[in-house]
């Protein structure tokens, strides 16, 4: 139960970027990747904004090297952890137990809607292959397979904390010896069944969000994938794998509040957030950077910004929302932002957090606005908070 | 290796579409429904109303377990659930697609998440602590399951809440029907004998702990999983050496027989080759196929080794109660599991 647990190499895909390399010239240009639809079928085009990833399903399938009649988060889950294996130069075989877990929220929920049109009309009609992989572990089965990762295969559901808690497992299977090696984050393809749902809550945006300013209006919607690859202390000396960073805390809580809603005081984000801090045995005033949850709602923005308050009194760290950059992407968000928490700590650099101007009254935070490379950053917090009052955190540390 | 400490299951209960009691009326073939209990004996009324069924068979089979246990606030709530919240799912999905995406209401939304239930036990108990929520197919009750057992060697919780439940919808009997998993209804007579197999659900839960109480019925051994195995006998001989068990010491194998006539020998295969001559019994003509049905074979089981009421025929006549129980699982020679229960 003891050892540490490294990150060994990392791969994401999202509307800022189809790899980390896109993705950080992204960041430092403050190019945003919220923008009209342009792929997504629905009445809301033209309305509310969304990040899509700017590529039809028949390209992300040749980048994939899958077919491209598979649900786009297939595709989205397998090209992000084709390249976190890649950046870790992992290759699978029966020396490490390899574990690939995944998260998503809504599964093959794109093709299914497909399916649904034809079935509601006839149950006898719709094509099977379109709901054949509805189902949230099928879809990680799909990439599994396509990797060769197929030792443990598991799929995380807890709405917008899916990819940190996946993350989290994947740290506790190594530390206690079930795996060797892992490779975990998730995934969400946007789809008309959640920018429907969303809306039905009145929390999209129909401009660009602005995360943590005190006019922001809701948030937009993204989609994309991201992953970590994890690695016990004995795969990193055989492999001779250098590291990028260490995970060195993580904690899950509920806020037990309300189904969608977030606590006024911030309970659960407090709660994971001290919780992970205390795992990686540190003190507030360690954390150098924090990406906040930071989806440009409201609720969740006044919560979280309380949570902050109460963690880290008056002197809160650098943070920043990246969604104004990558949207909400749901199932994805923990592993796209583990990524760039990871890429923080590894190269120094702060992001900003795109369209603020005011800070939100009473609370009195103001983020990062500037890309700023060359930082000391020695640990950084990602916050992950979710429908049902599922919040996690996880710590990222350097060497 | 020293094999860890125990982990010990001090309550249980189960939604199943059987009843314990001999007057039971008889399974509704070919697709078996959970027996619902009277909600207002379990949940605050306020909350049943907006619950959809699943939620509420969830719930329902969660607060049981913790009424068994004598434990008002659990340490860690995980649920593992394939098909999540389908009711909701297939409402909000409809009616998009009816309404042409206008005029749609939060509420079916809301609660479509896989984490609804994980979530509603949590919100009722006031229960700020760890909450998981896997959604793999039919490895997500023994994903929770494995969960709460890294959670409690740990020690990040004093116990763990575990339940593992699906639903079957009219929708999804339709979509699974066309998959041909399903016997013709008036075929269910011939259930060995033919292909196909006949839809069932439930919620079963457990409160996991690493203290022995005098409530403690089980003790839960070993779990694992194994995604298209290419030789099951062979992993079933490996995760019993591991255990440091002989397949002489397992009194009874509760496998996972389904009646589909493709995938039943699968059983026959692991039964012959590691575990020969080994008392073995089906719990799927009492729960129905599903992808979490591992979850009430693993209720059955703590029915049988705390001595309390057993199926009447379920056992082989062999004189004496087992101990060491084996349960093997399969669903479509895509997942198989692995649960190893001992005696209280």
């Amino acid at each position: 139960m003891n050892g540490e647990v490294w990150i060994g190499g990392i791969g994401l895909i999202s509307a800022i970027g189809n790899n980390v390399a896109e993705t950080l010239e992204s960041l430092e240009k403050g190019r945003s990747g919220v923008a009209d639809m342009q792929f997504l079928q629905s009445v809301h085009r033209g309305v509310f904004p969304v990040a899509e990833v700017k590529q039809s399903n028949e390209s992300l399938a040749a980048a994939a090297q899958m077919s491209a009649h598979l649900t786009r988060t297939a595709l989205l889950s397998g090209i992000a952890a084709r390249e976190a294996m890649a950046s870790a130069g992992f290759r699978p075989s029966a020396k490490w137990k390899t574990g690939f877990i995944s998260a998503n929220t809504v599964g093959g929920m794109d093709k299914t809607e497909e399916f649904y049109r034809y079935f509601m009309q006839n149950p006898a009609s719709g094509r099977l292959r379109d709901v054949a992989h509805h189902e949230c572990g099928s879809v990680t089965e799909l990439v599994a397979e396509q990797l060769g990762l197929t030792d443990f295969v598991s799929t995380v559901s807890t709405a917008c904390s899916s990819s940190a808690n996946s993350i989290m497992l994947a740290a506790r299977m190594i530390r206690q010896g079930l795996l060797d090696v892992a490779v975990a984050g998730g995934v969400d393809a946007l789809t008309a069944f959640t920018l429907n749902g969303f809306n039905t809550l009145m929390i999209l945006d129909r401009e660009p969000c602005r995360p943590f300013d005190q006019n922001r209006a809701g948030l937009n919607l993204g989609e994309g994938a991201g992953y970590v690859v994890l690695m016990s202390e004995k795969v990193l000396e055989a492999t001779r794998t250098t590291p990028l960073c260490r995970l060195s805390g993580w904690h899950n809580a509920t806020d037990a509040y309300h189904q969608t809603a977030s606590s006024p005081e911030g309970t659960g984000s407090y709660l994971a957030m001290t919780g992970a801090l205390n795992k990686a045995g540190l003190q507030p005033a360690d954390i150098d950077y924090i990406n906040v949850h930071g989806t440009g709602t409201p609720n969740n923005d006044q919560s979280e910004s309380t949570a902050l308050r109460r963690v880290f009194g008056d002197a809160c760290p650098q943070f920043s929302s990246t969604k104004a950059f990558t949207g909400h992407t749901l199932g994805a968000s923990g592993g796209i932002e583990a990524v760039l928490s990871v890429l923080s700590v590894q190269l120094g650099l702060i992001y900003p957090n795109l369209r603020f101007t005011t800070p939100i009254e009473g609370l009195g935070l103001t983020p990062e606005v500037a890309f700023r490379k060359g930082e000391q950053v020695r640990h950084v917090l990602s916050n992950s908070f979710g429908f049902g009052g599922n919040c996690s955190s996880l710590v990222f540390s350097k060497r | 290796m020293p094999t860890p400490p125990p982990i010990y299951l001090n309550a249980s209960a189960s939604i199943s579409p059987y009843a314990l009691e001999e007057t039971s009326p008889p399974l509704p073939y070919p697709r078996l429904r959970c027996i619902e209990p009277d909600y207002k004996d379990f949940i605050d009324p306020r909350m049943i109303r907006r619950m959809s069924r699943v939620v509420k068979i969830g719930t329902a089979a969660a607060v049981a377990c913790l009424r068994e246990a004598g434990v008002d606030m659990p340490g860690a709530i995980l649920t593992g659930t394939t098909y999540g919240c389908l009711e909701d799912t297939e409402q909000f999905l409809h009616k998009m697609v009816a309404q042409n995406e206008e005029m749609l209401t939060p509420t079916a939304f809301i609660q479509s998440t896989h984490n609804t239930i994980g979530a509603q036990i949590a919100l009722l108990l006031q229960c700020h602590a760890y909450n998981n929520t896997y959604a793999h197919r039919a490895f997500s009750f023994e994903h929770a399951l494995l969960d709460a057992v890294l959670l409690l060697r740990e020690k990040e919780a004093p116990n763990a809440l575990v339940g593992g439940l699906d639903e079957i919808t009219d929708v999804l009997y339709c979509v699974l029907s066309r998959f041909d998993l399903y016997k013709p209804a008036a075929d269910h007579a011939t259930a060995d004998a033919s292909e196909g197999t006949i839809a069932g659900e439930g919620a079963a839960f457990f409160l996991l702990s690493p203290e022995k109480t005098p409530a403690t019925t089980a003790q839960l051994l070993d779990v694992a999983t194994f995604y298209k195995p290419e030789n099951m006998p062979e992993r079933v001989a490996v995760f019993l050496q591991k255990n440091n068990l002989a397949a002489s010491d397992i009194d009874l194998l509760l496998w996972g027989k389904n009646g589909d006539s493709r995938y039943d020998g699968l059983y026959d295969a692991v039964a012959e080759h590691a575990l020969p001559s080994i008392p073995a019994a089906g719990f799927k003509q009492l729960c129905g196929e599903y992808p979490t049905a591992a979850a009430f074979a693993t209720w059955l089981a703590v029915q049988i080794l705390s001595g309390k009421t057993i199926p009447k025929g379920l056992l082989p006549n062999t004189g004496v109660l087992p101990k060491k129980i084996l349960i093997y699982n399969h669903f479509y020679n895509i997942h198989h599991s692995l649960i190893l229960l001992g005696g209280p």
